[in-house]
């Protein structure tokens, strides 16, 4: 079967199209959990603190919620669950907005632990995250913001025990307050795909010097962190080059089309409320059609991606043959849409919308953020035409 | 009312009965005859009219017997379906007596006389008027965007018989003869050269007063029920009957009246954008050389992919047996999105040659043919603006728009 053939038959036989009884109970409940914790006035609080999140959430939703290790295997200490529950979860926090490291220690470290370590390395890495007592993140990007692996120029240089890092990363969400570093590098002297590798380190060792930078989404941190011959160890061997890392990039772009899409249901509901509410020229603005039509295309725009990003995160969880461009479609879709609908809904609410007072602008800049955030629209369309075979690519 | 019956027994009895009965060098109309006698046509509609009373769940029992002897099932295509729906729901043992057999049977073809030159959104609107003289209606006007007008024995008719009355008060609904002077039925042709739809004149057409559906003033809400049944299914996901290879007299006859009811809707596939031969001319015309092309293909190949199963997540709650969600009601704007952009990226996959038309554009003018019949999807069952207010309002709950057409109708503002 040629791969562009793969676009049109829908191996699509097996993949369900609504969540279980069981799913739908877990959501309600996340729900009521971070309705009740994650109130805009505690959103505005934490996006002003150093740390970005409140510990004290963070133990409720790992010891009552399970929620850290909830797609990793019970043997090392998680839930068990899988792809779809995993993006539940972050739909939710989406929604919510809710301020803590779990992008970061949940669907970034622990997938990248779980596709590259050994099984020691899970034995020994991942109880520790499951829990919710260690934090941990994955650093990809360097100085020039490249989601593209084979832009990585990180060198990691074999020593006696493990390796020394040498290089920058940013962009490296919640890397101000991560306990352990999941870092991608190169062995020195290798280009593309070849000789790529993720190695693991505290992020307290010695040669490592971490910067918060100033996010334009103060709900999502960033840090810089420089490595000057620190000690690391391998992830998992050497031979597998960049296929864990593309697959962890791939999980984590699935996982957050579903955060979008909870954020642009926010943004609907929000919008959707005001429009019954306010009032101009003796109407409410909702009985105008020009009101009326944007709030119905803003509707269609947020029920085809949540299409989208429920089929990618159903698709991966049955480890379907077409997931990875699944996720490229779905992150595509996802950001498209969300800043879209953050946007009208500044509109909608007029010069109110654009104060800083109003909570619109903490989702439109976590729709900024997101947008570019494991890589544009224009470079997921891209890969999604290439990973089809709609034109010769080298991506993989 | 039929007794609880499983489907076992179902099948058991369904299956005799075709082994007993069925014979594919019966003809057409006796065959039907025979389905219609027995209950197994159509075993939803009720006992005493030529059904069984079946739940759907045990009708999907019946089919699958048919299907798997290769019996002919009864006429369901066109509008006939809908005019045996509202007869049900609304029309007298007469009537029912007088029609629904032979749209079983598919002797009788039906057309849907609603649209008017003056009302199209506004369907409650119409002005063709039907005054009643002694025991006939007496009925004057036009209709437009008629399918099968040509060919049809009867019509479903909405006509004001009040101008006094508010509006959607003044309307009623009847069940007219086409075939009878004062009706004349002309061709329609379109932008895009087909002529699929009919207008209708009605120079003192008459309609005996048996055949009123429903009560005087009652044609709106009997109305309602036609559209409704005409909108399920509608969700981009039912695929058009099959074309059977059997051979026997009563196969060749079926294809026969198949061709006939799907000949209007030839174009519809290019009406849709055909979005499956994205690719494929994109890679013929090497256009997938071009990341800015691929960029607009990916575009739509996601909305498309996103369409789809939106509907397919509609369908499967509805299996489940959820309350429909939004996912729902989106279906036709979704079309209408999805069939624009197809057009533009045919167009920038064809280049110049999208100026050329018939056999001398690409694929023998099928491209042609999608960028001069997308404008339709957007206007035809409900235009993108009238599919927005529905979703505004009854989805997202958002207060209509103040009304100008209250009020006896003779004083509403009209074309």
């Amino acid at each position: 079967m040629s791969a562009s053939d793969e676009s049109r038959v829908e191996p699509t036989r097996r993949i369900p199209f609504a969540f279980t009884d069981e799913q739908e109970q877990f959501r309600s409940a996340l729900r009521r959990f971070l309705n009740d914790k994650s109130l805009t006035t505690e959103v505005r609080r934490l996006m002003h603190t150093a740390e970005g999140y409140d510990p004290e959430v963070w133990r409720h939703l790992s010891e009552e919620l399970a929620l850290p290790g909830i797609h990793i295997p019970e043997q090392y200490g998680g839930a068990g669950f899988g792809m779809v529950e995993l993006c539940i979860v972050t739909e939710e926090m989406g929604r919510a907005l809710l301020c803590a490291p779990y992008f970061s220690t949940t669907v970034l470290a622990a997938s990248a632990i779980l596709n590259a370590g050994t099984e020691a390395q899970k034995s020994r890495l991942l109880p520790g995250l499951a829990s919710g007592a260690r934090l941990a993140t994955l650093a990809v990007t360097e100085l020039d913001g490249n989601w593209d692996p084979r832009g990585i120029e990180l060198v990691a240089t074999p020593v006696a025990e493990g390796y020394l890092l040498d290089g920058a990363k940013s962009y490296v969400v919640d890397g101000h307050v991560a306990d352990l570093l999941v870092v991608a590098a190169r062995m020195a002297g290798t280009a593309g795909h070849q000789g790529l590798a993720l190695f693991t380190l505290g992020a307290d060792s010695a040669g490592v010097e971490r910067r918060l930078l100033e996010s334009m989404d103060p709900t999502r941190k960033l840090a810089r962190i420089d490595f000057h011959g620190a000690h690391a160890n391998l992830l998992g061997n050497q031979d597998d080059g960049a296929q864990p890392l593309i697959r962890t990039l791939d999980q984590a772009a699935i996982a957050l089309a579903n955060e979008m899409v909870g954020g642009a249901q926010a943004m609907l509901d929000s919008a959707v409320d005001y429009a019954k509410l306010r009032v101009q020229f003796g109407r409410t603005i909702g009985s105008f059609q020009a009101i009326k039509h944007k709030c119905a295309d803003m509707l269609l725009d947020v029920e085809l991606a949540k299409s989208a990003a429920y089929y990618a995160a159903q698709a991966a969880a049955i480890d379907d043959p077409q997931w990875p461009a699944m996720a490229n479609l779905a992150k595509a879709a996802a950001s498209e849409t969300y800043l879209r609908t953050a946007a009208e809904c500044i509109q909608i609410h007029g010069g109110i919308g654009f104060t800083w007072d109003n909570d619109t602008h903490l989702w439109f800049k976590r729709a900024k953020s997101s947008e570019v955030f494991l890589g544009q629209p224009n470079y997921h369309r891209e890969l999604l035409m290439q990973r089809w075979g709609v034109c010769v690519g080298e991506f993989e | 009312m039929m007794s609880k019956i499983s489907e076992t027994e179902v099948r058991a009895e369904v299956r005799a009965w075709l082994a007993a009965n069925w014979d594919p060098e019966l003809s057409l109309a006796a065959w039907r005859n025979k389905l219609a006698d027995s209950g197994w046509g159509m075993p939803q509609w009720p006992e005493a009219w030529y059904g069984r009373g079946l739940p759907m769940s045990l009708v999907r029992v019946v089919d699958e017997e048919f299907a798997a002897v290769g019996a002919v099932s009864a006429a369901k295509s066109g509008v006939r379906h809908l005019a045996a729906a509202t007869l049900l729901e609304h029309g007298s043992d007469l009537q029912k007596k007088k029609f629904l057999r032979r749209i079983l049977t598919g002797e009788d073809s039906w057309c849907q006389l609603f649209s008017e030159p003056g009302s199209g959104s506004d369907l409650a609107g119409a002005t063709t008027r039907a005054d009643l003289n002694g025991d006939n209606w007496i009925v004057n006007g036009q209709k437009v965007w008629t399918t099968s007008a040509h060919h049809a024995d009867h019509g479903l008719l909405l006509a004001r018989t009040d101008w006094d009355a508010p509006k959607h008060e003044g309307l009623s609904y009847f069940v007219i003869d086409i075939k009878q002077p004062g009706v004349d039925v002309q061709p329609l042709k379109q932008m895009n050269g087909h002529a699929s739809f009919n207008q209708v004149f009605f120079t003192d057409a008459i309609i005996p007063a048996e055949n009123l559906v429903g009560g005087v003033g009652d044609g709106w809400k009997v109305a309602m029920t036609t559209l409704a049944h005409e909108r399920r299914g509608a969700d981009g996901l039912s695929s058009p009957p099959r074309r059977g290879s059997r051979t026997g007299r009563i196969h060749a006859e079926e294809r026969a009246e198949l061709e006939t009811a799907n000949q209007p809707y030839t174009w519809y596939p290019q009406r849709a954008g055909r979005v499956d031969l994205v690719i494929e001319r994109a890679k013929e015309t090497g256009a997938n050389k071009d990341p800015v092309v691929r960029q607009e293909i990916a575009k739509l190949m996601i909305m498309a992919k996103s369409a789809e199963w939106t509907a397919r997540r509609a369908r499967a709650a509805q299996q489940q047996g959820r309350p429909q969600g939004p996912e729902g009601s989106l279906g036709k704007l979704a079309a209408s999105n999805v069939a624009r952009a197809a057009a533009r990226v045919h167009t920038l996959i064809t280049g110049t040659e999208a100026m050329l038309t018939g056999s001398a554009s690409p694929r023998d003018g099928i491209i042609a043919e999608i960028l001069v019949s997308v404008p339709a999807i957007s206007i035809a069952g409900g235009t993108d603006e009238i599919q927005r207010n529905i979703i505004a309002e009854r989805v997202l709950g958002l207060p209509k728009e103040p009304r100008s057409d209250t009020g006896p109708f003779r004083n509403v503002r009209k074309n």
